[in-house]
């Protein structure tokens, strides 16, 4: 996400690195680019005006001319700046009061409202939360059966709708229901709707003023373009929203929306939906967006997640395999099946910085099939051959492309890869004697 | 269990010897009264017999075609009024008023092609070919800039005609990311073959999205058209070839094959769209004949991102740009037909099954600029 965004900007200030000293002219250069690349990256144009006014506010001034790294200076002014724009700190949804509160989810046709739904409920019952699914979309056919289906998968209670009541009566039942059941969270999905459907934007308020919700989020595509702003606009003035959730963000959709927005509303950003899966829903950091806007990567994000996923004493066992120079298939397998853990490997690539730039590993994006066919190979050998990659002859080669559903070659390529991780560990650790094991992702 | 201890006092909740009956089962099944008995599953059917029901109004257009085609381009008309407002709001204030073509006068021109999404690349073209005419003295007022602005983004949407129709069953693809109306659009187009006399059979080859076959089916019972389908989760090719088969035994005429939403950076998805495409074309040779590329109007730049890789991976052969009966101008439209040269052939400006009109570059650009209207027809 935003990677081109991040392209055209770090392209700007590879300009200005070049240069020991700013004079004004490289300013209005370099601005012109940061106002066409916002633009390209579907920022709203009133939106753009203004911060790049901002910008040149500051970095025309002294601050820039005197100081001794101008294009630093330039990139931090820029950085801060957007990050003030995305505003200041992840706020957390607002679940106080008396249960059952209700989050009401409301937006514009094919936003991904009703995944979005299922993606708060995973969450909100991972923090031990009792959530309750309620369908409202009646317009729709087979919304609600959508929202079952999620919450059936979920393990979280859901609503009875049926298509022919009103949405109105729907959320007031479902308030009801989901207190006699003792519910918590009443989450509402809504039926999709334009901002200019005055009849559809009544009837929100009616749901509004029936369940009276702690949150009324707006889900809104990553990829909208100009429009943004009027969409954000409308929705605001009719509901008083508390918050935006920015869906299909791991696509490469520029995003620029999310600064149209944030600056129109002036209610935060919560969450990215970042994928298909039900757990692909991300707490929005605009300081992390920002810094990847401007192509500095996004490395808290991996951390995080891999702190999150590896196990420590695995980590540890790993180590040592390694120092002791017993790193065995099995290990291999055991590392491989982590690193799906954490995700998709092109979510994982996004996160690193300096990537977005390079353009070979765009177009070569790791497929994470791949990945399946590699542990879909090891789990083919039987545990001597996991010990001793040495003894896999043609016949064994055979019989266990056979059993994996590969060919000969893949396998063959797999051990190759082995033996050259293999001997590469034996490189570092007879290198650093009792060093750290380095990122476990890094033989990739 | 945590709600049990959270649980304020003075609401009667379930006892507390209740928890162990949830247990394992997550936050219990809810006493709601509706609920008690009722199953997940037989709710399913119900629903699928009781939607059709809901479209009454639909159901008597279908009854009077020439009433409703009277209607119909009035309300598109009205519909991409709005668009057409939004824009030539800005028009006609840009051009109200003044009476010599200035730079200013550019400069608000250029802004307003941005902000219709037209994109940095195409709007600095159009503006180029205008500066540079400008310069040489050839626009001088007005009327003469709109009539130039007007054929040149014409000829930003000029593409060849589609392809014409020589097989039977002629195999529609529809595909695009997550969210921008496929099926609805499916619905409606089958919708049309209907109208023409001609017999359409849907397949439901998104079988990941929860529910979506079931979607798919209550708009060709609401349409009357066959729907082919399989359970959730099953091979898309796979129903694909059944679906071919399925059109050759019942002699349709028309196959839309609708797929799951998918982002066009997943390399995995997109390899299952060729793979699908192949199946197609195994079952039956030349097939899909058209694979058409449904782009939301909200959308802004990404749809040319969307458009390359789409075209890259099945060879798209229209666009389908829908959602325009928003705010939304879709600008975006031209900048896409005019970098993959690929031809829009419909536009989508309402929710009913009427509002798909086919693509006519003249009306459209007139529309956007808020001209005169464009000839009926």
């Amino acid at each position: 996400m935003f990677e081109r965004l991040s392209d055209k900007l770090a392209q700007v200030f590879k300009k200005l690195k070049g240069r020991g000293k700013l004079t004004e002219a490289d300013v209005t250069a370099a601005l012109r680019e940061v106002r066409l690349a916002l633009l390209e990256g579907d920022v709203n144009y009133k939106v753009t005006k203004s911060f790049v006014e901002q910008i040149r506010e500051r970095a025309v001034g002294e601050e820039v001319m005197r100081s001794l790294t101008p294009a630093q200076q330039v990139i931090k002014i820029v950085h801060e700046e957007l990050t003030a724009l995305l505003g200041g700190e992840s706020p957390k949804l607002d679940l106080a009061g008396r249960p059952p509160v209700a989050l009401m989810l409301v937006g514009l046709q094919g936003s991904g409202k009703t995944t979005t739904a299922g993606k708060l409920a995973r969450r909100l019952k991972s923090q031990g939360r009792q959530p309750y699914l309620a369908p409202a979309d009646v317009q729709r056919p087979a919304a609600i059966e959508q929202l079952k289906r999620l919450a059936q998968e979920l393990e979280v209670g859901v609503h009875p709708t049926r298509p022919e009541q009103n949405p109105v009566a729907i959320a007031h039942d479902a308030m009801e229901a989901a207190y006699t059941a003792g519910y918590d969270v009443v989450i509402l999905d809504t039926a999709g709707r334009l901002h200019i459907d005055a009849p559809l934007m009544d009837e929100l308020k009616a749901i509004r003023r029936e369940v009276e919700p702690n949150e009324i989020l707006l889900v809104a595509d990553a990829m909208t373009g100009q429009d943004a702003v009027q969409v954000a606009q409308r929705f605001h003035d009719m509901l008083k929203l508390t918050g935006v959730i920015l869906t299909k963000m791991e696509g490469d959709a520029r995003g620029g929306a999310a600064l149209s927005m944030r600056a129109v509303i002036g209610q935060p950003i919560k969450f990215l939906g970042v994928g298909e899966k039900l757990d692909a829903l991300e707490v929005f950091h605009p300081d992390r967006l920002a810094s990847r806007i401007l192509g500095m990567g996004d490395m808290l994000s991996l951390i995080e997640k891999a702190q999150e996923t590896f196990d420590q004493d695995q980590a540890k066992d790993l180590e040592r395999k390694i120092r002791e120079e017993s790193f065995s298939l099995a290990d291999f397998r055991d590392h491989l099946r982590q690193l799906k853990k954490m995700g998709s490997l092109e979510q994982l690539l996004g996160m690193i910085p300096g990537l977005g730039k390079i353009k070979a590993l765009k177009t070569a994006k790791p497929d994470d099939r791949e990945l399946k066919k590699m542990e879909a190979i090891i789990d083919s050998m039987t545990p001597g051959e996991r010990a001793h990659y040495q003894i896999i002859n043609g016949s064994r080669r055979r019989r266990i492309a056979k059993g994996s559903g590969t060919t000969v070659e893949e396998v063959n390529r797999l051990l190759k890869n082995f033996a050259a991780t293999q001997k590469m560990m034996k490189q570092m650790t007879r290198g650093m004697k009792k060093g750290r094991m380095p990122f476990p992702g890094g033989m990739f | 269990m945590g709600w049990f201890r959270r649980k304020p006092k003075d609401h009667e909740g379930p006892p507390q010897d209740a928890a162990p009956v949830a247990e394992g089962q997550a936050p219990a099944e809810p006493e709601a009264p509706a609920d008690a008995a009722a199953p997940p599953e037989p709710v399913t059917a119900e629903e699928t017999q009781a939607a059709p029901e809901e479209d009454e109004i639909l159901l008597e257009d279908l009854a009077e075609p020439e009433e409703l085609r009277k209607g119909l381009f009035r309300r598109l008309r009205e519909r991409l009024g709005r668009t057409r407002q939004a824009l030539a709001g800005g028009l006609s204030r840009l051009f109200s008023g003044r009476r010599a073509v200035d730079d200013e006068l550019l400069d608000e021109l250029e802004e307003l092609l941005i902000t219709a999404d037209l994109g940095v690349d195409t709007t600095m073209g159009l503006m180029a070919t205008l500066r540079e005419r400008v310069r040489r003295r050839e626009l001088g007022d007005m009327d003469r800039l709109k009539a130039v602005l007007h054929e040149e983004m014409v000829r930003l949407l000029s593409a060849p005609p589609p392809p014409a129709r020589d097989a039977s069953p002629w195999v529609v693809l529809l595909v695009g990311v997550n969210g921008v109306g496929k099926t609805t659009t499916i619905a409606k187009l089958a919708h049309r073959e209907r109208r023409a006399g001609r017999e359409p059979l849907l397949v439901a080859a998104d079988t990941f999205r929860a529910a979506a076959a079931e979607q798919l089916e209550i708009w060709g019972g609401r349409v009357g058209a066959q729907v082919v389908r399989q359970q959730h989760g099953a091979d898309p090719a796979a129903v694909v070839f059944d679906g071919l088969s399925a059109a050759l035994a019942r002699q349709a005429d028309t196959v839309f094959i609708d797929t799951a939403g998918r982002l066009h950076t997943k390399v995995n998805l997109m390899e299952e769209l060729k793979k699908i495409h192949r199946t197609a074309a195994k079952k039956l040779p030349g097939a899909p004949h058209e694979v058409l590329l449904i782009l939301d109007a909200t959308t802004g730049q990404n749809a040319l991102s969307q458009a390359r890789l789409f075209q890259e991976a099945v060879g798209v052969t229209g666009i389908i740009l829908t959602k325009l009966d928003g705010t939304a101008k879709g600008g975006m439209a031209l900048a896409v037909a005019h970098e993959t040269g690929l031809p829009l052939r419909y536009l989508g400006v309402g929710e009913t099954l009427e509002d798909l009109r086919p693509f006519d570059a003249q009306a459209f650009v007139a529309a956007i600029l808020g001209e005169e209207e464009p000839p009926e027809g």
